[in-house]
């Protein structure tokens, strides 16, 4: 028999989320995921000046505003062809990374792992120090994470003012210029959150962390390891976290930290199931409103408005679905180092797919890759250099801004009139992974990944539901924006 | 020490406010707040209580079974589709953050805005309000909002409104701080319902920029810099906040970050257009220091300008220092 249940409010996620999920036999046989907030953004931004993008569009985002800003200024640059300086370029990744670590660490320590330390686990071996490491507020992790989340996003304040929310980042690069006291404080930051992830997430260096090139080299690796990310493998081992939210759509990324020449990780298509890489075509990108609160509209995010209709009889959701090719794909950090190559990554792809263990390990083994591209980043600014150029803009046209945030692939698509915003879209990185069904009646990749969790007599208490939608560190606020 | 309890809801918000607030501290937030007896009963983001467990302790605090010391929004109040409240719904509880928040509103000690959202009704307000978003207590500058003017917390105070977009860190500590330590009345908040401690300065205050906004000389272009205020849009001398005199992220602030204040501390900050260009008329800025009479002003500027050292005219358009101060060969007076 089938029994209906409603999870919510989703917390330890940024912003609310609602699950519904439909039981057979304490099974998950069928799951709908609703974004219950809508604030408008793209109607707030029709009509009003084109570099007022650069106010508003961050505040859709308090976690990732970065990367928010980031892509507004990508689109604005492509309407008028314009090019960043150089050290523009660079800070921008500089405080890109800064956010991006900061909210891995966020994740991993502040809301995904607080689920282990329930009473739920009390039984297993592992629980006692867990539950001492991570209760949610009172854990020792937190006590110590919190003072280095702090120490990183100094990286804001010399580079960009504040976080979250700058004006810093701007079409011709940041605002910002360093001197050479401020490059060696850059520097010290960037050292001591080396420091935090080798002795408090690692414990290891990080040389070794990244030369780990298969699932057989990171088991040897943790074998009595201590560090929150072997304890971690020891609390996924036990409850076999790889064979939960397993799903094998294909994995997007934009590509990430575009640099002066290539990006630090590379933009396509990774396909878990033929292990094959394809390009990546914007043009493929679509978003259907079949069961979004919406009202119908065009499929190509260049053409499409965004107009609520919240008694539309099909709607469960204020969130569109966007899909690439016609499929639904996923996208996170797991997307980013599949299709980027890197060879632990991909070979647990190949082992065990895309599933809660992996979005995981992929989001901390990205942590120690950025952390060290920052340290060279910062070395490669050129202080007598300017960090913006002027910028000579049209104001007319079309552009794209596709970049990759913290959860993933981000996409900002305007059009611009008398220096006026005419059109403008945003498909957010969990706009594509909880995304509601097409018209196809195709679910999306949370939905997707929820359908076969067991979940026994708990029902709505289930705390695998908890690990699968986390495992993904979704962000409502973006994702109907 | 006597306990003060915390309940935190995000409504329409980017969840920013909340990300600030884990940034203060050197002993990190949790640590904070324990310096100072105060518990979150839940909070969105950081507690371990889920669905119906967080639902339970919502329905405990109505039915008035739980005391509750603060109630902390964050984020604007959604009275849309048509006052139904549709557009933010909280998860699970087929009931709209319209009715959650006015539901336990009147239960709580003191209720707090965190942000120009909560508190004025910030950018989701902005252009077409197309959500019919507003603040706690007011709606822009307009008093009443979700609760009323006329509301008052069991304390008999005002919502205690947290503006800034995001706020700084301290200014959230700070205040529930000083509501757990106890004896804040209200003549801690000024009209707008801000604590004074903050608000009573400008954001001009510490300004690093201040010689060049003595000398008029202005900035052309971002990243250079001079004073923000002529070109650049810079309102930080019709904004309150002691941002330029307590860092941001370790020394940061807008204006040392390269572009002008936006007045986020201020109710209807998001009706501005050209955020980062300075509106004239006749050539003179249109928004002016607050209680500077214009003339006077006018009359200043142009005689600062006139003795405008060269080191200033000319630092003030470049993005770093090409003429430094003369060194006077030693000698000290």
């Amino acid at each position: 028999m089938t029994r209906r249940v409603t999870v919510g409010p989703f917390n330890r996620v940024e912003g609310d989320l609602e699950v519904r999920l439909d039981i057979d036999d304490g099974v998950v046989s069928s799951a709908e995921v609703t974004a219950p907030l809508y604030r408008g953004f793209e109607q707030i931004l029709r009509g009003r000046p084109a570099m007022d993008a650069l106010t508003l569009a961050p505040r859709i985002c308090g976690i990732c505003s970065v990367s928010q800003s980031l892509a507004a200024v990508a689109a604005l640059r492509a309407v008028d062809g314009l090019r960043a300086a150089d050290n523009g370029v660079l800070a921008a990744n500089l405080a890109h990374a800064a956010e991006n670590v900061a909210d891995h660490l966020t994740h991993f320590y502040l809301f995904f792992m607080p689920d282990f330390a329930r009473d739920v686990y009390s039984g297993r071996p592992w629980h006692g120090d867990v539950a001492a490491r991570f209760k949610a507020v009172q854990g020792s992790a937190a006590q110590a994470m919190l003072p280095a989340r702090a120490r990183l996003l100094q990286i804001m304040g010399l580079l960009a003012g504040k976080w979250p929310h700058s004006l810093a980042f701007q079409p011709g690069g940041t605002t910002r210029a360093i001197d050479l006291g401020e490059r060696v404080q850059l520097l010290s930051i960037i050292g001591d959150v080396r420091d935090f992830l080798e002795r408090s997430v690692f414990a290891d260096s990080l040389d070794n962390v990244l030369a780990l090139d298969s699932a057989a080299a990171l088991a040897t690796w943790r074998d009595g390891r201590g560090g929150d990310f072997a304890r971690f493998l020891g609390v996924a081992d036990d409850l076999a976290l790889d064979r939960l939210g397993r799903i094998a759509l294909p994995l997007m990324s934009y590509g990430a930290y575009h640099g002066l020449d290539a990006p630090l990780f590379a933009r396509g298509v990774y396909d878990p199931v033929t292990a094959g890489v394809a390009a990546l075509d914007p043009d493929d990108i679509s978003e259907d409103v079949a069961h979004a609160w919406m009202r119908d509209t065009a499929l190509r995010p260049a053409e499409a408005d965004t107009d609520p209709d919240a008694d539309k009889p099909a709607g469960y959701s204020w969130c569109k679905a966007p899909r690439l090719a016609g499929r639904p794909v996923e996208v996170g950090a797991l997307a980013r180092q599949a299709v980027d190559g890197n060879p632990l990554v991909r070979d647990l792809v190949a082992r065990s797919g895309p599933n809660v263990a992996n979005r995981v390990i992929a989001r901390l083994l990205e942590t120690a890759k950025v952390v060290v591209a920052m340290h060279d980043w910062a070395r490669r600014l050129d202080l007598r250099a300017p960090f913006l150029d002027r910028a000579a803009r049209r104001g007319a046209g079309a552009g794209i801004g596709l970049i990759e945030a913290a959860r993933g692939s981000l996409g900002h698509w305007i059009e611009l009139g008398d220096d006026r915003i005419r059109r403008y879209q945003i498909i957010a990185p969990t706009t594509w992974n909880f995304s509601p069904r097409d018209r196809d009646g195709v679910a999306g990749p949370l939905e997707q990944a929820l359908a076969g969790t067991e979940v026994g007599d708990e029902g709505a208490r289930s705390v695998a539901v908890q690990h699968v939608v986390r495992s993904f560190d979704p962000c409502m606020v973006c994702t109907a924006h | 020490m006597e306990r003060f309890n915390v309940l935190w809801l995000q409504a329409a918000s980017c969840g920013g406010c909340t990300m600030a607030a884990l940034d203060n501290g050197h002993a990190g937030w949790f640590a904070e707040l324990a310096r100072f007896g105060i518990d979150l009963i839940w909070h969105p983001s950081l507690s371990e209580a889920t669905a119906d467990e967080a639902v339970a302790i919502f329905e405990r605090i109505a039915h008035g079974t739980q005391r509750l010391d603060a109630l902390v929004l964050e984020g604007s109040v959604l009275r849309g589709p048509n006052g139904t409240g549709r557009f933010n719904m909280l998860g699970g509880t087929q009931r709209s953050m319209l009715h959650w928040v006015r539901t336990l509103a009147p239960c709580a000690n003191y209720v707090v805005a965190a942000g120009s959202c909560a508190a004025f009704g910030g950018v989701p307000m902005a252009g077409s309000n197309p959500t019919d978003a507003s603040g706690l207590q007011f709606a822009g500058s307009e008093a009443g909002g979700a609760l009323g003017a006329a509301f008052r917390s069991r304390a008999g105070l005002p919502v205690i409104n947290i503006a800034g977009c995001a706020p700084h860190p301290g200014w959230i500590s700070e205040t529930l701080a000083a509501l757990a330590l106890g004896g804040v009345e209200a003549d801690a908040l000024d009209s707008f319902g801000r604590p004074r401690f903050y608000a009573d300065h400008l954001a001009h205050h510490g300004c690093a920029r201040n010689e060049y906004y003595e000398f008029k000389a202005s900035a052309e272009e971002m990243s250079q810099q001079g004073c923000m205020m002529e070109h650049l849009g810079c309102k930080a001398t019709q904004a309150v906040g002691d941002c330029n005199q307590r860092g941001w992220n370790g020394n940061g602030s807008c204006t040392s970050g390269g572009y002008a204040c936006i007045a986020c501390t201020s109710p209807g900050f998001e009706t501005s257009q050209n955020f980062l260009e300075t509106a004239k008329l006749g050539g003179i800025p249109v928004g002016l220091p607050l209680d500077m009479p214009k003339a006077w002003f006018v009359a200043l500027a142009a005689l600062s300008k006139s003795a405008t050292p060269k080191r200033v005219r000319a630092n003030a358009t470049s993005d770093h220092v090409i003429v430094p101060p003369r060194t006077d060969s030693g000698r000290r007076k």
